[in-house]
């Protein structure tokens, strides 16, 4: 091969590049994402990367070990997080912008079992015992297992349970420990086993909301932001109409 | 000055717990595993060699995920467990052990095969021209000039165990006194934002592990030259 011919190959093979880059004015936003949200916050990125170019990163976890990162140094937009006072707290601490929080959904909590006629319509099961084990997050990382544990508390079964209990270290761990079979029962997001309005298979009792403190899911746009302008696109577009018809529909309300 | 409360005492004394027995049940897997690769002439040994190295390439997190399914009431050991009235394994002790057997298996049989490999066929053959038995040859000939080899095993048996968190982190469910060992305990304090005792936990590590590593290492620097 001849010297022009290697350089016109170089040629189109840098221009292929510059195809695959999306358009100059697209700007990226990484975001970390509390798990219980995973899957509806891969609709609102799918909707939001298409309608505004822009593209979405998304980091999975228990909103704990991203306050941790955060603290450290790690290079996130924004916080999506499980609970509020997380997102307050890197308010006050000036690593988060102050003003940019707002609930995105207040999170529900469900009792849930991969067996069809295990749970009952009360919550009675906890009481009566007759479960091998029950999964429950975290109470000092994940929301929904403190929220789990007031429940419980509430109801007087929490000296019950406490022999039989399993946690897990994020909301879909706790989720996987019971649809694997692995434990009966399991406190999970309402989310986790809601898609398009409707209840997945198992069985499954929607704690009513007056035996937990509120959940009130929060997202906050971090000091540490790079690109502003995209992330601010995206913060808007989360709290925006199509993005609130997502997130009803996985069985989160709305304050 | 952030101090320990009894749960952290008692990952502390799990891990302990869980390294030996699974170091203990490794050494008795280990040995013959390790004389059968280091003798063995079959076509299927290169497949058993590969099988006990694939702990040392895979993710924890792949091995606790599959033994979570196979351990789980739906999965073939689950049902032999519970065919067995044992119930079944994960968020226990004993299925912690099972996992740290099958996830630290290639550190306890390389290192004694190596050390059965380098000794050769030429002091078994010796020992049998004077009469020795094969279980004799094992134990008399094999055994104390493989010692090197079984001190290497035990050493990285039992560091890795104590190392061990993916494995343990998906099979255990965080159960203090019974799943709850010193890396998921050190990883739920520092999520938590427990700074005080997550330093004192990971500082005592550091530091335990150190100071197990030099006694071993001394130690066995002395028994090599006396084996040689």
């Amino acid at each position: 091969m001849n010297i022009s011919a290697l350089r016109g190959r170089v040629a189109a093979v840098v221009m292929s590049f510059g195809l695959m880059s999306a358009p100059a004015c697209a700007g990226e936003v990484r975001a970390a994402v509390a798990a219980n949200f995973t899957e509806p916050m891969a609709r609102i990125v799918e909707l939001f990367q298409k309608e505004s170019g822009h593209t979405v990163k998304v980091s999975l976890g228990s909103t704990g070990k991203f306050y941790s990162q955060i603290a450290n140094g790690a290079p996130f937009d924004v916080l999506v997080a499980a609970d509020e006072k997380t997102p307050q707290r890197l308010e006050a601490e000036g690593l988060a912008v102050d003003g940019s929080r707002f609930v995105y959904a207040m999170g529900k909590l469900a009792l849930w079992s991969a067996q069809p006629g295990l749970v009952d319509a009360k919550g009675a099961v906890l009481g009566k015992g007759a479960y091998n084990k029950l999964a429950i997050g975290d109470p000092k990382l994940v929301p929904y297992g403190m929220a789990a544990k007031e429940a419980m508390e509430k109801m007087s079964v929490w000296s019950a349970v406490r022999g039989k209990l399993v946690t897990g270290e994020n909301i879909t761990q706790t989720f996987q420990f019971a649809a694997t079979g692995n434990a009966d029962l399991a406190f999970v997001a309402l989310s986790q086993i809601t898609k398009d309005g409707k209840a997945t298979e198992g069985s499954s009792w929607i704690v009513p909301a007056h035996l937990y403190n509120p959940i009130r899911q929060s997202a906050v746009q971090l000091s540490a932001a790079k690109d502003k302008a995209a992330t601010q696109a995206f913060l808007a577009f989360l709290k925006g109409g199509k993005a609130v018809a997502i997130i009803r529909s996985f069985g989160y309300e709305l304050p | 000055m952030a101090t320990l409360d009894p749960s952290d005492l008692q990952a502390v004394w799990l891990t302990l717990k869980l390294a030996s027995v699974t170091t203990l049940l490794l050494l008795l897997i280990a040995t013959p595993m390790a004389w059968w690769l280091a003798h063995s002439r079959r076509w299927y040994k290169g497949l058993v060699s590969a099988v006990v190295a694939l702990p040392l390439v895979l993710p924890p997190t792949v091995l606790g995920f599959y033994l979570l399914l196979m351990m789980g009431p739906q999965g073939a050991v689950g049902e032999l467990t519970r065919a067995l009235n044992l119930g079944t394994l994960p968020f226990t002790f004993a299925g912690l052990v099972v996992g740290s057997v099958l996830f630290s298996l290639p550190f306890a049989v390389q290192p004694i095969q190596n050390a059965f490999e380098s000794i050769g066929q030429r002091p078994l053959e010796v020992a049998a021209t004077l009469r020795a038995s094969a279980w004799d040859r094992f134990v008399s000939v094999a055994l104390p000039l493989a010692r090197p080899g079984f001190l290497t095993a035990i050493i990285l048996a039992f560091a890795h165990t104590v190392g061990e968190f993916g494995v343990v982190l998906m099979l255990g469910g965080n159960i203090d006194g019974e799943t709850r060992v010193l890396s998921v305990a050190i990883y739920s304090h520092v999520e938590a934002m427990e700074y005080g005792p997550a330093h004192l936990l990971a500082g005592g590590m550091v530091l335990f592990s150190f100071v197990v590593l030099l006694g071993l290492y001394l130690a066995g620097g002395k028994s090599w030259r006396v084996t040689r």
